[in-house]
């Protein structure tokens, strides 16, 4: 290092330390990049700006698959989860989805510490107001203190704060989050550039003291007794959990909030940015749905240590006053004192369909962007985006093969191919609808799924390998056992009364029988000691792998089958440079979106709006050519 | 697109009526499938590029003798194992051998698709791709327009009603999986399984009318309508060469619809006659009036039958509007011009696509050019009994396909599943729904999930 210059020239420059931002910090960081962190606040690293929790129903596939490709997200939250459920027991194995309260201090904490553990990551507190370009390409940032960084490569993770403007009733004022300034000049400059802005607005609930709630008057909901994880490593949980609550809002809740709503910034059209619609503030609930009489909301505590509570569900920009009064005719909130007002927030965004595949930017090489920036909204988008993004300048900047994730592979795959071809008009959430192949996207199997890859960029050791190896092998050996022994009528009946299934008439094979809804491979080794036998040799995990694989072999079946008739079009690969307009048996509007979208391959092309199945027919036939 | 492991087949001689037609199928099991439904030599044992004697079977029911030509890839036009059926040139026949195939296992192929794998197997040459391209592009567009043709009417609207249906249900189990934490209500599973019930036999049905070369069989529906003693049965009568329907001097005397076919160049029509659209004077023709209308409604094409001496511009131009429907083709026929060389009617001015003849029924006067501009109106439009009985070949299949995939649904909800199970047939249910009706997207199921349900925390 040159000891007269404050910076090196580094490998990889992470503009924002939130959820996208760390994680591509300690990718590129991991793999060998010099990295340099840049954040306005080193005290809010890895804030959760909304509500504290990981994962949900989609999203915990996300946070599994970070956590299986070696992203922190998962270990992060495990160490510091209040709680743990997961969702959706009572479904199919793919839509089980774990999901936990977090203590926001220890989370942010925990990431500090992580990053700091990282040797090749420096951080630096300060303001970027402009990218530097050389010709087509990044070569680093410049700073609100005016210095010049120099970099390989940027990767930008601004969240809300790109001209973040935070409403509260008819006050109106800049911010990126609540008592944070917003970022101003990076837009603009980046318009220059050739790209293209969008505005979006999302929003947040008032945070109230817990001292001054009656829980007496809510139903409690407590974590899972048979705790589980994000993380695929032993990482240490908590050992206690603490309980969250629900209550409901009422009609006296409902005519109090509607006293504000001239004020309303979201109703008198003060604010221009199109909010996510499955996450409306309670102001567009009591609008759209008026026939509703009450609204569930979850009381959330925000750590171990604190009284501070997250009011779930009542997320709000109307004036505080409004705000107060509203929340005092809630059940148990009678008595209420407020800490922090709700808010809604308005920032820029880049269409992401300005991307390609690797989130590096089309116009700018070396370039992404990951997280908010991108127009999608929580923390397990952002830090997949992060994640990749992390990656990929690392792999670009030392020549190495691009990640691409895919569809049939990851939620991760979903979500950026679903942005980079189809762009978003709203904040966009993962949803296990997006996803064609959802079936085999679960959270049991994201490590058989994916850390074959992160073993191959060098984010998992082999040791981690391994355990998966072992895992899918265990697995298969133990279906092959229940395909090879049989079970006789007289052994198992009376068992099988016991557990409300109907008995059988002549012998028929363990896998059959565990067909059966009611039948697991622990329930039946009880009364087939050879197979308890056999069990012994695996791990829980790889037990569950095997039960999955037996009791849903006919779906998953139906789904790989299409899964390998979409591989036609998935592995047929086109140039970037492709020109579309040379092709007049398209349709125009074919030609234009193909152009602008540039996909990678005739399964990205046949997914872009406008693009029929004829004008992917031509495209074949000149791919042939 | 192709999916090289399908085998393909369609008719590959022109359609309509001629002496023989060829049936071909192309892909890995054309030899196969052809085997299964041939009575004859083994074609399967049989070399490349020979001809053979047979019959083919629709189980114990001869449909026709044909000849089998075979061709073992790679030597074929699409580079794969083909089979060529020459059969007997009845469009019913060759329609019932194509879904008997299908039955078997082959996929109806779609526009220019033999073409496109024999380019891609490699057996055309450059400076063809660009032509196989155009013809792709312009028949997925043709054979689009004439699904939306023959779905007009009945069908369209009870398809498209079964569409939204299903849309529906498949919206509320993706609530419930994706929003199962929040606090809606969920799909109550007897009622999905009667909605479930409800859209499977209206799909049956629907397969069941599209089946067996109704269209073929039943010809193109064209009613004929106008004001009573106008000359509609006249005009029918004269256009079939006898007397099918009562003619009288008295206005009304067609009080039900009377429909019979008319074969012209080898395109089949089924004329249909209706009483006159009128005030009723009696109940009986109030119901023969209302039947007209729903006739009119479900046609596709309409003649439109005025009298050149007894009606005003104006009355003309009431019936025009008030039978007139944009796609559906329009003529409008003055009749008794041996009576009248009144020729005020040419002026009025009608929608551009409507077409005007003038004729005698009577004396038999232009019927001949009638009849042409009927045969042009429906082919022009690509509305001719070959691309019909193509695409209606392909809504079939589709109709069957998503049958199938609801009949999984049902069988789930009584094993029952999980809705993501369910979910997946449900998936595939709209996919085939919408190879006729448009493709329903991801996006399209969270938007109505979006308005419908009040979701987020």
């Amino acid at each position: 290092m040159d000891r007269n210059t404050m910076f090196d020239i580094y490998d990889v420059i992470v503009v924002g330390a939130g959820h996208a931002g760390c994680e591509a910090a300690a990718a590129a960081g991991n793999l060998g990049s010099k990295v340099l962190l840049i954040t306005m606040n080193m005290g809010t690293i890895a804030q959760m700006s909304c509500n504290p929790a990981m994962g949900g129903v989609a999203k915990g596939q996300i946070i599994r698959e970070i956590d299986a490709m070696g992203g922190y997200s998962g270990i992060i939250a495990d160490k510091t989860s209040l709680q743990f459920r997961m969702l959706n027991r009572s479904k199919g194995p793919a839509m089980w989805s774990p999901r936990a309260q977090n203590d926001r201090m220890r989370f942010a904490e925990e990431w500090r510490l992580t990053l700091e553990s990282i040797s090749n990551v420096d951080m630096w507190q300060d303001t970027v107001i402009s990218i530097l370009t050389d010709g087509d390409r990044v070569i680093g940032v410049k700073t609100s203190l005016g210095i010049e960084i120099k970099a390989k490569a940027v990767v930008l993770t601004n969240g809300t704060f790109l001209n973040g403007v935070i409403h509260i009733g008819e006050k109106k004022f800049g911010g990126g989050r609540t008592a944070e300034k917003a970022a101003t000049g990076l837009t603009e400059q980046l318009l220059t550039l050739g790209f293209e802005a969008g505005r979006m607005k999302t929003g947040t609930p008032p945070r109230v003291d817990g001292r001054s709630l009656d829980y007496t008057k809510m139903e409690e909901q407590w974590g899972d007794e048979q705790r589980g994880r994000f993380s695929y490593t032993d990482v240490d949980l908590p050992k206690e959990q603490r309980c969250c609550w629900i209550t409901y809002t009422n009609t006296a809740v409902h005519e109090t909030l509607k006293e504000g709503f001239e004020k309303s910034p979201m109703f008198t059209g003060r604010i221009k940015g199109l909010g996510p619609r499955y996450c409306p503030s309670i102001e567009d609930k009591i609008n759209r749905f008026a026939e509703r009489d009450r609204h569930q909301i979850f009381v959330e505590p925000e750590g171990w240590n604190t009284v501070e509570i997250y009011v779930n569900g009542f997320s709000t920009s109307l004036p505080e006053d409004v705000q107060y009064r509203a929340l005092t005719k809630i059940p148990g909130f009678e008595k209420a004192r407020m800490f922090r007002p709700g808010y809604a927030i308005e920032y820029d965004f880049f269409p992401p369909t300005q991307l390609y595949l690797t989130l590096e930017t089309k116009l700018v090489k070396n370039l992404f962007f990951a997280g908010q920036i991108n127009g999608t909204t929580g923390y397990e988008e952002a830090a997949s985006q992060g994640f990749l993004a992390g990656i990929n300048a690392h792999q670009k900047v030392n020549d190495l093969h691009e990640l691409i994730m895919k569809r049939s592979e990851s939620y991760i795959g979903v979500l950026v191919d679903d942005l980079v071809t189809k762009g978003t008009e709203e904040p966009y959430r993962m949803f296990t609808s997006r996803a064609e192949h959802r079936l085999l996207l679960r959270q049991d199997n994201a490590d058989v799924r994916l850390s074959p890859i992160g073993h191959e960029l060098g984010l998992i050791s082999d040791e981690r390998l391994t355990k998966v190896k072992d895992k899918v092998r265990g697995s298969a050996d133990i279906v092959a056992f229940t395909k090879a022994h049989s079970i006789d009528p007289a052994s198992i009946n009376s068992y099988l009364e016991t557990l409300d299934t109907s008995a059988l008439s002549q012998n028929i094979k363990l896998f059959q029988l565990i067909s059966r809804p009611q039948v697991g491979l622990n329930e039946l080794s009880q009364a087939y000691p050879a197979l308890a036998a056999h069990l012994q040799n695996f791990s829980p995990e790889t037990i569950e792998d095997a039960e999955i694989a037996i009791k849903y072999e006919s779906y998953f079946e139906k789904e790989h089958e299409i899964v390998s008739k979409m591989k036609r079009l998935e592995d047929r690969e086109i140039k970037q440079e492709f020109n579309y307009h040379s092709l007049v048996s398209l349709s125009k509007e074919a030609r234009e979106k193909l152009m602008k979208i540039k996909p990678r391959t005739l399964g990205q092309a046949s997914r872009i709006s406008g693009v029929s199945p004829s004008d992917i027919s031509v495209l074949m036939v000149h791919l042939t050519r | 697109m192709t999916d090289s492991s399908e085998t393909i087949v369609a008719l590959a001689t022109a359609p309509g009526v001629g002496a023989i037609a060829v049936i071909r199928l192309s892909g890995p099991d054309a030899l196969k499938i052809a085997n299964r439904v041939f009575k004859g030599k083994d074609l399967e044992l049989m070399p490349t590029h020979t001809i053979h004697f047979g019959t083919v079977r629709d189980g114990e029911t001869i449909l026709d003798e044909v000849l089998a030509s075979l061709f073992i890839a790679p030597h074929s036009y699409t580079k794969e194992h083909v089979v060529e059926l020459s059969t007997h040139g009845s469009p019913y026949i060759v329609e019932q051998i194509i879904h008997l195939l299908i039955r078997n296992g082959a996929r109806a192929a779609r526009p220019g698709e033999f073409t496109l794998r024999a380019f891609l197997n490699g057996g055309l040459d450059l400076s063809q791709a660009e032509a196989v391209a155009d013809l792709i592009s312009s028949d997925s567009r043709a054979s689009h327009q004439v699904a939306m043709q023959q779905m007009r009417g009945r069908f369209s609207s009870q398809l498209q009603e079964l569409r939204t249906q299903l849309i529906h249900f498949a919206s509320l189990i993706e609530l419930e999986l994706d929003f199962s934490e929040e606090d809606v209500e969920f799909a109550n599973r007897d009622a999905l399984n009667s909605l479930i019930v409800r859209i499977t036999t209206v799909l049956a049905e629907l397969i069941h009318s599209f089946e067996l070369g109704n269209v073929i069989k039943q010809g193109i529906n064209t009613v004929i309508a106008g004001r009573p003693n106008a000359g509609k049965s006249t005009l029918l009568n004269t256009l079939l060469n006898e007397d099918r329907a009562i003619i009288s001097e008295i206005a009304g005397t067609t009080r039900d619809t009377i429909e019979e076919v008319l074969n012209i160049n080898g395109v089949n029509f089924r004329l249909i006659d209706t009483a006159g659209i009128r005030e009723a004077t009696d109940t009986i023709e109030a119901i023969g009036v209302e039947k007209t209308m729903q006739k009119i409604s479900q046609t596709s094409v309409l003649i439109y039958l005025f009298d050149v001496l007894g009606l005003s511009a104006s009355e003309i131009m009431e019936d025009v509007t008030r039978l007139y429907r944009p796609g559906i083709p329009f003529i409008a026929v003055a009749n008794k011009i041996d009576l009248s060389v009144n020729n005020r009617f040419r002026e009025i001015k009608l929608p551009a696509d409507v077409k005007v003849i003038a004729v005698s029924a009577r004396e038999k006067q232009h019927t001949d050019e009638l009849k042409q501009l009927l045969y042009d109106a429906v082919t022009e439009g690509k509305l001719n009994t070959g691309q019909t009985m193509v695409t209606n070949i392909r809504h079939v299949e589709a109709l069957r396909r998503a049958h199938h995939s609801l009949q999984s649904v049902s069988a789930g909800l009584h094993h029952p599943v999980t809705s993501d199970f369910l979910a997946m047939d449900i998936r595939q249910a709209l996919y085939y729904l919408g190879e006729i009706t448009g493709q329903v997207t991801t996006d399209d199921l969270l938007e109505n999930i979006f308005s419908k349900f009040c979701i987020g925390k």
